[in-house]
């Protein structure tokens, strides 16, 4: 059984009369990877500042191993966070940027060597730590400030987007380094980022966020193949989401057409968002498909091609590594566990509205 | 042909700005006394400079004076210039606004005004005169606004994580301070001071106000002198000033432009 190690209960934060953060609750576990994912403005970073103590909620609490600590300052907590734009200190050395947690403890001057040069190896930066830290590139400012927060063997290391200022290439790799790093030391790890490639590569649970709200906690896997709501499904990963009806048990409309599925418990004849994956839609032969189409456009993504599909007055978004050519007469086919069924959010749309 | 005009017009607006200084460096070495003819080299002036005793009073006022509200006004403007920084930004504005009116204000505004609060307050406790302290509370006065002026914008480059990163490290808010924000604008605080320092220095229309009997600083000395005619000592005296002004500009300017550097 997991142990809980962070708890954040009904959470509500205000800056002046914008509410960021709406009653939200959230727990982490022991050596977990949790990632808070979404867009700017959502709330995730205010959520981590919560945590690391920068920020005080207007309303609700925050345990820690069962007690809060809303109360005690940052440099009490035994949280260390990695800042976005890394804030390593310019005045010192990459050495005495690691050491500065070591050194406020007033630890000998010997066990700092050894753990600043341990951190080093840890983060690939070995030889390094006579070096001014305005002479590293990003990708290396970024692994000393990880080394400068996991001296300090955190509980909990708290991370707000650190690889957003990197290249591609260097953020998959970290991404992989990090990862390994946080098995390997056994260090819960919370992360903040807007990329939900990012948070499916490393995660243990993610927590989507939007407009303050949690709006779906779970495994990668079930946050993309069953996301919540639409904003979810389009938020994680590409989507093609139209409206659609249920017309009983295991059988929906849209698109003018019906698909067998395998969703029930909605009712019928109750209108629902209809979920489907670029790849999960299959091109055939025109007449084989569910329903036919004409090709847009065709572009070339490296590892599939994407194409824009017209047909029954929506243009589908499809991923194939078979190409097919723009002008093409095709046919859709979309199996019963590819098709992904939402209730419909709450709120009712303006549209809607207007006709009524 | 265009390049030739280019530096004659500098050469011009160079000659315009130095000459008069430089014309009185040069009879700072003039044997004769008058100022017409050139009676040959001497350092004779800069000799019975260093042996008037009033002239070497007024030299250890001056430095005692700069010294003390460079550094008084340095602690006080860089205090000012944090608490200025962590505001919000309308209440930000209006402060910075108050603390540009006394660096545009006219010194001699300024002096007098100084000069009456001063007496207003002597006449309020009932004793006390103008002194060596009213001249030190004037030049503190007048220097704290350049203090802030030059600390601010440097803190304003602060990346602001920089102090989160302290606490979140362990380093109590006083420790933080201490350890990562006061090194990382030193090089502003330490402009600033030389700053206020030669302002100090500088300044003859406001210590004339704000002094009292007995107490004089180098420029209210070589006011009275002139007053009596020109004695060539203080063409020696000027250029000393001038030499030390601008060493100390040139200080300032270099550790600004190695802040460029960064």
């Amino acid at each position: 059984m997991a142990k809980r190690l962070i708890d954040l209960v009904n959470v509500t934060k205000k800056f002046n009369d914008v509410t960021v953060l709406h009653n939200i609750s959230l727990y982490i576990n022991k050596n977990e990877f949790l990632t808070l994912l979404g867009p700017s403005g959502c709330g995730k970073t205010t959520t981590l500042r919560i945590i690391a103590g920068f920020e005080y909620p207007t309303k609700g609490d925050l345990l820690f191993d069962g007690e809060s600590i809303l109360n005690l300052p940052p440099y009490k907590r035994r949280v260390n966070t990695v800042f976005q734009r890394y804030a390593l200190f310019p005045h010192l050395n990459v050495a005495d940027n690691i050491a500065f947690g070591l050194r406020i403890k007033k630890m000998r001057e010997n066990v700092i060597k050894e753990k600043v040069e341990g951190m080093l190896k840890l983060v690939n930066l070995k030889g390094f730590e006579k070096r001014p830290v305005s002479s590293l590139s990003g990708g290396q400012q970024q692994r000393i400030a990880i080394a400068r927060a996991l001296v300090n063997e955190p509980e909990v290391l708290l991370l707000d987007e650190p690889l957003g200022a990197l290249d591609l290439k260097l953020r998959k790799e970290m991404q992989i380094e990090l990862k390994n790093m946080q098995q390997k030391l056994g260090i819960t790890f919370v992360y903040v980022t807007h990329d939900q490639e990012e948070a499916l590569t490393m995660s243990d649970t993610i927590a989507v966020m939007n407009n303050g709200v949690i709006g779906q906690i779970g495994a990668p896997e079930d946050i993309y193949n069953e996301p919540k709501n639409a904003f979810i499904a389009d938020f994680i990963g590409e989507s093609n989401i139209i409206e659609g009806i249920m017309r009983e048990d295991y059988l929906a409309e849209f698109a003018g057409a019906k698909f067998k599925c395998v969703d029930a418990g909605f009712g019928q004849m109750s209108g629902v968002d209809v979920v489907i994956r670029p790849e999960d839609i299959k091109i055939t032969n025109e007449s084989e498909g569910q329903l036919k189409g004409t090709v847009l456009n065709t572009t070339f993504k490296g590892v599939h091609y994407e194409m824009l599909v017209q047909a029954a007055g929506f243009v589908w978004k499809i991923h194939s590594t078979k190409m097919s050519k723009p002008g093409e007469n095709v046919g859709l086919f979309i199996g019963p566990d590819e098709i992904h069924i939402m209730k419909k959010d709450a709120k009712p749309e303006g549209e809607v509205l207007n006709e009524e | 042909m265009r390049r030739f005009v280019k530096r004659l017009y500098l050469a011009l607006i160079l000659l315009f700005l130095y000459a008069p200084i430089f014309v009185l460096m040069v009879y700072s070495f003039n044997v004769s006394k008058s100022r017409g003819n050139w009676g040959g080299f001497t350092f004779g002036w800069y000799a019975e400079l260093f042996r008037d005793r009033q002239i070497m009073q007024a030299l250890w006022n001056t430095i005692v004076l700069a010294v003390l509200s460079a550094v008084i006004a340095t602690f006080l403007g860089t205090a000012s210039a944090i608490g200025i920084n962590a505001m919000k930004k309308l209440p930000k504005r209006v402060i910075l606004g108050i603390n540009n009116l006394p660096v545009l204000n006219p010194d001699i505004v300024t002096g007098v005004s100084l000069m009456i609060l001063f007496i207003f307050a002597f006449n309020m406790i009932g004793r006390g005169g103008l002194g060596f302290t009213t001249i030190l509370l004037a030049h503190i006065t007048f220097n704290i606004p350049y203090v802030i002026l030059s600390v601010l914008p440097k803190l304003k480059q602060l990346d602001k994580n920089m102090y989160e990163a302290a606490l979140d490290l362990g380093a109590t808010p006083a420790a933080a301070f201490f350890k990562v924000i006061l090194p990382e604008i030193t090089p502003a605080i330490v402009s600033g001071m030389i700053l206020a320092f030669t302002l100090s220095i500088d300044d003859f229309i406001i210590s004339f106000f704000t002094t009292g009997a007995g107490v004089s600083n180098l420029s209210i000395i070589i006011y009275s002198m002139a007053r009596r005619g020109v004695n060539p000592k203080i063409n020696a005296l000027s250029t000393l000033i001038f030499a030390v002004v601008m060493i100390l500009l040139y200080l300032v300017n270099r550790m600004d432009s190695e802040k460029l550097k960064h």
